[in-house]
């Protein structure tokens, strides 16, 4: 345990000195206010609670961002440092390969818990300070949000891990996460919908339509923070909500999963390989 | 128990490559070993097996009576080692860097601290972001992270490469250093020249085989390489008998040189100096370390 806080804290360290740290904070922070003053604009302040309304542009922030920052961070942890070299000094010291993984894991994950806490907490701050009543409901949802984003973020991360340890250089890992992010935020949506208007009205299977909103992470983030509560009905997704057993523990368990899996095989591989 | 490590008769294969190929040699305590051959020799090979970052296809590696590759790890503790080219994470300065390694090895952090001077970094230098340092100063930051929790085993690859000559003296300094706290030190070069007197012992690898191991007078004993001797006639006098004679003299210009085996050096060099006039200059060339290396890659290791 000591040896993956050891890790984890260079990495943290490294993060501060490069300005990971910095320049992802100030970029959440930044597009979140932006977006919970401009996007509630059009709602105006009638009957809808505006705190909501930040939860659902922000979910949204998240799926297109929170992801490629973890791909951004991850794909280079280990490709990059065995390209540099310093992977074999490290590797020559009393540590285990397993505790490299997860020190850096836990690492990258705490820079992205830091930026993702500072840049929405900034725009939940800011919208209070405008004296807005929000309710003790909205607030646990938007709590439950940044705490999905960044279960979303781990998700990717150990993703990365594994681009990282299956390629054998860094351009090829940067292209692989390229390739996974556009996959999941963008093609895998549209390849939804257009089979769902391609099904033309007739009824897709409900538990084929919970398979593929779980097997994308980034949908069932979606479900989770949009699904339920007030912030359901603005979205719109409710619907698809309701009609699913996809209750919010399993969503859960499948984010988690998500996390475990890829982080466990990029363990294993990088385990056995020889350095 | 003296011996340090133990390779046993080990080879390694990476898919069609042999790298290794059933090399044995023990080290033992106090013992500055060089290890010596061509890039692709399989040095980098073989120290890989003593840290247990890769395992061998066949035989068997102890290092401080345990397998490297196995277990806790606890081995390596006692292990330093610094790596051919040696590189580091950039954004960090020297002294975070060292203070990681330290705390990755149990080592008190303001312990390692020492090692900066004994290395030759300025407190000033070890403050800065190892981006700015120069080849030979990464070099001397690796070095210190080798010797950090005084190690009983030190594996060093190529530790002098991009050194400038002053600080390859302090380096061997300090090697010295090493071997009398009863440390074992094994160095690889490609070079044999820079380790006359350094090294207790050679081996000499080609090819993923050992082909020569001992110390440099046995090698050179073992080699049996001849001494060459030079010798340019006096212009006015007859050429003497022992000239005319012996068809080991070759003419080269004004100058003539002969290749003599060790046991004949002496009584060739009576007989040739036995009337001083006949001679303008005399000039003996004993085989160099190069000349002795050349030797055993080119016969492949007949002992």
């Amino acid at each position: 345990m000591t040896n993956i806080l050891i890790i984890a804290r260079k990495e943290i360290q490294e993060g501060l000195r490069n300005r990971w740290v910095l320049a992802t904070t100030l970029l959440l922070a930044a597009l979140a206010l932006t977006l919970s003053f401009l996007g509630s604009a059009p709602t105006g302040n009638v009957g809808v609670n505006r705190l909501d309304v930040v939860i659902v542009s922000l979910s949204s922030l998240t799926i297109f961002l929170v992801p490629l920052i973890a791909l951004l961070l991850s794909h280079d942890a280990v490709v990059g440092e065995a390209e540099r070299g310093t992977m074999l000094l490290l590797l020559s010291y009393p540590i285990g390969r397993s505790e490299v993984i997860l020190g850096k894991f836990l690492g990258h994950l705490a820079i992205l818990a830091f930026a993702t806490f500072c840049g929405y907490g900034a725009a939940a701050l800011a919208m209070s300070g405008t004296g807005a009543e929000v309710g003790s409901q909205s607030w646990i949802a938007f709590g439950f949000m940044v705490g999905y984003s960044v279960l979303l973020g781990a998700i990717f991360l150990a993703i990365g891990y594994l681009t990282s340890t299956l390629a054998s250089e860094r351009s090829t890992a940067g292209g692989i996460a390229i390739g996974i992010w556009l996959f999941f935020v963008l093609i895998y949506d549209m390849a939804l919908l257009g089979g769902l208007v391609a099904a033309q009205g007739h009824a897709v299977p409900p538990l084929l339509l919970d398979l593929l909103l779980v097997a994308n992470p980034t949908d069932a983030y979606r479900l989770l923070n949009l699904g339920t509560g007030s912030a359901g009905a603005l979205s719109g997704l409710a619907g698809i909500a309701e009609n699913s057993r996809l209750s919010p523990p399993v969503l859960t368990i499948a984010l988690l999963a998500w996390t475990i899996v890829p982080l466990a095989v990029a363990n294993l591989i990088f385990s056995r390989r020889e350095a | 128990m003296t011996m340090t490590v133990e390779i046993d008769e080990v080879s390694k294969r990476y898919g069609k490559v042999e790298a290794v190929k059933n090399v044995a040699f023990d080290l033992n305590v106090g013992e500055t070993i060089a290890l010596v051959g061509h890039n692709g020799a399989g040095k980098t090979t073989l120290i890989k097996l003593m840290l247990g970052l890769i395992r061998p296809t066949a035989g068997q590696v102890r290092v401080l009576g345990e397998d490297p590759a196995r277990g806790d790890f606890a081995v390596r503790q006692r292990l330093g080692y610094l790596p051919e080219s040696v590189s580091f994470h950039l954004a960090l300065t020297g002294r975070e860097t060292l203070s990681f390694y330290a705390r990755l090895k149990r080592v008190d952090v303001t312990k390692a601290d020492v090692l900066f001077e004994r290395v030759g970094l300025t407190p000033e230098a070890a403050d800065r972001p190892v981006r700015t340092y120069s080849k030979g100063m990464r070099q001397r930051l690796g070095l210190a992270q080798a010797l950090l929790g005084e190690p009983r085993v030190l594996l060093l690859d190529e530790p002098t490469s991009g050194l400038d000559p002053a600080l390859r003296r302090s380096f061997y300094d300090l090697v010295a250093d090493l071997r009398d706290r009863g440390a074992t030190v094994l160095l690889s070069s490609h070079a044999l020249t820079e380790l006359e007197g350094r090294a207790d012992r050679v081996i000499i690898v080609n090819r993923g085989i050992k082909i020569a191991d001992g110390t440099l007078d046995e090698l050179r004993r073992i080699a049996r390489l001849p001494t060459r001797i030079s010798i340019r006639l006096a212009n006015d006098r007859p050429a003497p008998v022992w000239a005319n004679g012996s068809s080991r003299w070759k003419k080269n210009g004004q100058t003539l040189e002969a290749d003599v085996l060790p046991e004949d050096k002496i009584a060739l060099l009576h007989d040739i100096t036995a009337h001083p006039d006949e001679l303008a200059d005399l000039a003996v060339a004993e085989p160099t370390l190069d000349d002795l290396y050349a030797h055993f890659l080119n016969g492949q290791g007949k002992p």
